[in-house]
């Protein structure tokens, strides 16, 4: 368990270190996505040794979005007079993206036979 | 020890990071029983009621937002090494990811491009106008990018923060319904598309509702963010001036 908790704050704080330094415009954590995931294409047992840990952190990767909506509440009045164009442009925008997203995703899995 | 007033322990209490820190995971906990006892109803979203629940608390009890974050952070901070743990489905699901590289490739431009040029060209046909609109810009991307993102293109960073929230709900609660709704089964596209529209808080969504799912939504949030980053600052004022000017 310890032992699982540094290998992911040692990715992150790699990638926190990779970001600055080399001025990335991603932010560390996703690069320490990538450093853990070159890490198990090298090692594979690694994956067994840490899934237990990382399966609970994302089973409830939800709750860690918490505090920061709760952030948002406070800062409602940001939106200001443009409130709901914002919002509708918000609503409308994500369900567009998300059908051009799957769309396209489906259309070219058939074109290179790698529907399932 | 004498037993103190009640008025003493909750002026201790307040002052302490555990009462808050308790309080998030009490919210959270009774928003995803109330998820369950609804029968999974996608707007009884866990993060929408344990929200809603602590603002509620947090303006009953007079907390500013500071003294709750104190106790909050430890949960917040946990988002680093959460995004870290996000290579272990992506490994396990490594297979299933190489043989669907061009769809995911080319579903990872059209929903990024997607997301993009509707927020602006929405926002624009609603009478939004200039930092506004820029700050709209980067909404469906992962909170620390889409802030460096909104200020390099002159957009507000503080309302890019909070529209990127909103968006993360909206899509964590609309994505479900409005996949069922077109009968779309296959679990990789409907990961990566909701990882790409509404990034961590899509993909901690797609995590409840199918492992597959939650693999490509990391994918999609991961890709996201580095595609926009590059593109937004070309695109976004472009695009701004073109419907603006």
């Amino acid at each position: 368990m310890i032992v699982n908790l540094v290998v992911l704050l040692a990715c992150q704080l790699s990638g926190e270190v990779a970001a600055r330094g080399l001025g990335l415009p991603v932010p560390g954590p996703v690069i320490g996505m990538a450093l853990l995931f070159a890490a198990l294409v090298l090692r594979p047992k690694l994956a067994e040794r840490i899934a237990p840990t990382t399966s609970g952190l994302l089973a409830h990767l939800s709750l860690l979005f918490v505090p920061a909506g709760v952030g948002v509440v406070g800062h409602l009045d940001t939106l200001g007079r443009d409130g709901v164009a914002l919002i509708a442009a918000l609503l409308l925008s994500t369900v567009a993206a998300i059908l051009a997203g799957v769309w396209v995703f489906l259309a070219v899995a058939r074109l290179t036979g790698a529907s399932e | 020890m004498t037993p103190a007033d009640p008025a003493e322990i909750w002026t201790y209490l307040r002052q302490d990071p555990l009462l808050w820190l308790t309080a998030t995971l009490v919210a959270y906990s009774l928003g995803d029983l109330a998820f369950r006892r609804s029968g999974r109803r996608p707007l009884v979203n866990p993060v929408l009621v344990a929200v809603a629940l602590l603002a509620v608390l947090l303006r009953v009890t007079g907390t500013p937002y500071e003294r709750y974050f104190d106790g909050a952070q430890f949960v917040h901070f946990m988002l680093g090494p959460a995004t870290v743990a996000l290579a272990v489905p992506l490994y396990a699901n490594l297979r299933l990811i190489r043989s669907a590289f061009w769809p995911m490739l080319a579903a990872l431009a059209a929903g990024s491009v997607t997301a993009l040029v509707t927020a602006v060209g929405i926002g624009a046909a609603f009478g939004l106008r200039g930092e506004t609109l820029l700050s709209l810009a980067p909404k469906s991307v992962t909170a620390p990018v889409a802030l460096g993102v909104s200020e390099t293109i002159g957009g507000a960073p503080n309302l890019t923060a909070v529209l990127v929230i909103i968006t993360g709900i909206t899509g964590a609660v609309v994505a479900t319904p409005l996949l069922n709704l077109f009968r779309i089964r296959d679990w990789r596209a409907r990961g990566l598309a909701v990882g790409v529209a509404a990034h961590g808080i899509g993909t901690a969504r797609a995590f409840q509702v199918n492992e597959t799912a939650g693999a490509f939504a990391g994918i999609g949030m991961g890709l996201n963010a580095l595609l926009t980053a590059l593109i937004a600052p070309l695109l976004a004022p472009w695009l701004v001036a073109l419907l603006t000017g």
